[in-house]
């Protein structure tokens, strides 16, 4: 646990003691890490497994099986491109690959300036607006290829 | 508080008459509301919303005029939404710079603002109310009630549009008639597997032990499919009433809603009415004075497609991987915890207060002989009308697509529709007058499904669309039992092979005993539903198979190595823009000057193309072709 700093320990602390009270808590105190610092290293596992008595292996289980928790930081924009089917058949995949081709780096990575990670979302529901892209919460609707510089452009200058 | 029945009626009658006043103008009042569903919020309907009360405020309107959010109004291809009472007008596509004029023309001078009127793409009429337009004519609302209509943040606009009626009823009610009345209702799950959802209640009931469970599952997964969603966003106080009565019916205490962590609009909203239920006394110790007491817990989901199956979302709250367990034991019998535990859709659970306040016989009118009630279906793709729309069982796809979907845009022609997103297959042109229940849509070779329906148009290639199920499904595998691990990644990359012209007749062959392979073993209804897009594709679009391995030729032009764009020459009038716009440097100019134009045309040397479409795009005189 050496890579961990003294604050980081207090507030992993504190989200573990926040359900201590229900059954069954780990999905949400990995949510609310993954939420306070955008991923969940290993030396973090070993303090959940040491607060909460679960073992390190069952927790590195659980993260790496749900694709909403990473092991690795994302970049400080998450870009997300819809590839829900409506958004599919409107044309996310060339969406996806303007993306990919602008930052140089494929889904799921992350920037070497550690600015963007791009990532391929399973429908998000905004079908009615498709292609859907979401930025760190804020929704583009009906996206085109034309559109991918400028939009990442905006976040570069930002 | 609330603490008795009488005590609720009091206060519905006061909240309904205040509800109905705004919607009738009452005290010469006009009320603004705005769509704040996740559609029309990424098209900034929060800052139009804003802007209109500022506006409202600068004019001094602000005793005369109120503003607030509702949920989604369903028409998502139209929106942002603005609807202005009592005349009911509805404006769509509303801008930041259109909000001046609607308060000037509109809620000062009484004019209406005739451009942001929807306008009837077939007459070319302009319709000033909501129920006139024909996306909404042969609509009706059961699982959708109150959405549009109430603002999902107020309590006060739920319990006014009826709101905790039907668990005031159902307490009045003995557990087994409660449950006997779901029964009599005809009531299917709406999640996909269509299951009786009195019986499951039932079963719970049989069951012995103090602690019981209610989880609702909100882990809306199918891509394309956003009901779910909207229900949450638009009404989750009728949601919340029917995991309520559910907990009555089989005597559980405690609810777990169980909803996607890609949803944070409708958990914040779903999290405010849980709050002002509690405060209110509708949630907790003795409701409504009754010996019966329930909580609700919300649990989020951490994207993972596979935890939409009931086992597997067990094995999430109980903060494990979300694999399935194997069935039997059902989780009627052992569920969360090892408890008795019923696991209902969203959608379903919003019909219960519906039954329970109105009575089974009044849901069951609606529907087929075994698929009662109205379905709500997400219209996506190649429609011009998209988003949800909540029909009675037995519409025909006919009325769907094109009474209320408005047909196919750009006078493309239909080809498919997908129902049942990956565990589903597509119905094409034969299938139109077929009437859409549970029962039908199996025996047609696919299945209801969540309610996803996506559109497709002969631009869309049928053999890339099962690869992209496949990877999808690839992707979601979660790896438990072997025939979903490694069947669902051979398919996939059979699929590949034949999508990029390496396909032989033999991958035909393979394909046919990965798709029987797969879902006979599967363990649960993912692997098992897994190779239906493959089988529903193969059997009606054998022919578009066959092109991609015999002749080498994708016939909808999608797969990139089987097509290839080409300028003719004769309709090219040599402006060299395409040229500027292809990033490979493949495009130059020939020698051959077309008649009657001026320049010499360009040409693409398909050694040096990368087939991003660019040039198409570019080009004002379509010259430019896909083969």
């Amino acid at each position: 646990m050496a890579h961990l700093s003294e604050s980081a320990v207090v507030k992993i602390s504190e989200i573990c003691q926040r359900y201590a009270d229900e059954n069954t808590p780990l999905m949400m105190i990995l949510s609310d890490i993954q939420n306070e610092y955008g991923y969940i290293p290993l030396e973090v596992q070993e303090l959940v497994s040491e607060k909460t008595g679960i073992s390190v292996a069952e927790i590195y289980g659980v993260v790496t099986f749900y694709s909403f928790f990473s092991l690795k930081p994302k970049g400080k924009y998450v870009i997300g491109c819809c590839l829900g089917t409506a958004c599919y058949v409107k044309g996310a995949g060339q969406v996806f690959d303007k993306f990919s081709e602008v930052l140089g780096i494929k889904g799921g990575e992350t920037t070497e300036d550690g600015l963007f990670t791009l990532d391929a979302l399973r429908c998000i529901g905004a079908c009615g607006i498709a292609p859907a892209v979401s930025i760190n919460g804020k929704v583009y609707p009906k996206v085109k290829v034309s559109d991918v510089p400028e939009i990442v452009a905006s976040y570069r200058n930002a | 508080m609330i603490r008795t029945p009488e005590e609720l009626h009091e206060r519905v009658a006061a909240c309904s008459a205040c509800l109905n006043g705004k919607f009738e103008g009452a005290e010469g009042k006009r009320a603004v509301v705005l769509c704040g569903g996740t559609g029309c919020l990424s098209s900034n309907s929060k800052e139009i919303r804003e802007k209109f009360a500022q506006v409202i405020h600068e004019k001094g309107l602000d005793d005369r005029v109120t503003v607030n959010q509702v949920g989604c109004f369903g028409f998502c291809s139209q929106g942002p939404f603005v609807k202005i009472f009592p005349e009911d007008t509805l404006y769509r596509m509303v801008k930041m710079e259109d909000v001046e004029e609607i308060v000037e023309k509109d809620l000062i001078g009484g004019e209406i603002v005739e451009r942001l009127l929807y306008v009837d793409p077939v007459s070319g009429e302009k319709i000033q109310r909501q129920d006139d337009i024909n996306f909404y004519k042969k609509q009706h609302r059961i699982a959708l009630h109150g959405c549009g209509v109430i603002d999902p943040e107020n309590i006060n606009e739920a319990l006014g549009s009826g709101a905790y009626q039907g668990l005031a009823r159902a307490l009045t009610m003995d557990r087994q008639e409660v449950i006997n009345e779901v029964l009599a209702a005809g009531l299917r799950g709406r999640g996909g597997g269509g299951f009786p959802t009195g019986r499951k209640w039932q079963f719970a009931y049989n069951e012995k032990g103090d602690e019981k469970y209610v989880v609702c599952n909100g882990d809306e997964g199918d891509p394309g499919a956003f009901m779910d969603r909207s229900i949450l966003e638009g009404n989750p106080l009728a949601v919340i009433e029917g995991m309520v009565i559910a907990g009555y019916a089989i005597g559980a205490k405690n609810g777990y809603f169980y909803v996607r962590a890609e949803y944070p609009v409708a958990v914040k909203r779903l999290r405010i009415a849980i709050k002002q239920a509690t405060e209110e006394g509708l949630l907790g110790e003795h409701i409504l004075g009754t010996d019966f007491s329930f909580n609700v817990h919300i649990r989020l989901g951490a994207g993972a497609f596979v935890c939409g199956e009931e086992t597997a979302l067990l094995n999430s709250i109980e903060g494990k991987r979300g694999m399935p367990r194997p069935r039997p034991p059902f989780p009627a019998v052992k569920g969360l915890w090892q408890s008795p535990t019923i696991v209902n859709n969203v959608e379903t659970l919003a019909c219960v207060p519906y039954i329970l306040r109105n009575g089974a016989a009044e849901f069951a009118k609606y529907g087929t002989e075994r698929s009662k009630g109205t379905k709500v279906f997400a219209l996506g793709g190649k429609i011009n009308n998209v988003g949800l729309v909540e029909v009675p069982m037995g519409t025909t796809l006919r009325e769907l697509i094109y009474d209320i979907g408005g047909g196919i845009p750009n006078g493309k022609k239909f080809k498919a529709i997908q129902t049942g997103g990956p565990s589903g297959g597509c119905l094409t042109t034969e299938y139109l007058d077929e009437p859409i229940d549970f029962d039908n849509l199996v025996a047609k070779g696919s299945m209801m499904g969540s309610g996803g329906a996506i559109v497709m148009d002969e631009d869309n290639c049928m053999v890339d669309v099962a690869k992209f199920y496949m990877e999808f499904i690839c992707d979601e595998s979660c790896g438990k039992c072997t025939p979903c691990r490694i069947g669902t990644k051979r398919m996939l990359e059979t699929l590949t092979k034949i999508t990029e012209g390496k396909g032989t007749m033999q991958d035909l062959e393979d394909l046919k005993e990965l798709v029987a392979a797969t879902k006979n073993n599967s363990l649960c209804a993912l692997g098992q539903t897994a190779s239906n897009p493959i089988a529903s594709t193969m059997t009606h679009f054998m022919d578009e198979y066959l092109a991609h391995i015999q002749d080498k030729k994708c016939p909808a032009h999608v797969c990139k190595n089987l097509m290839q764009y080409k300028i003719e020459r004769d309709k090219c009038f040599g402006c060299g823009m395409c040229a500027k716009a292809c990033p490979a440097g493949a495009i130059s100019r020939t020698d051959y000057v077309a008649p009657g134009k001026k320049l010499a045309a360009m040409a693409i040397d398909p050694a040096k193309c990368v087939k991003c479409g660019a040039c198409m795009s570019t080009c004002k005189f379509k010259a430019i072709i896909k083969e």
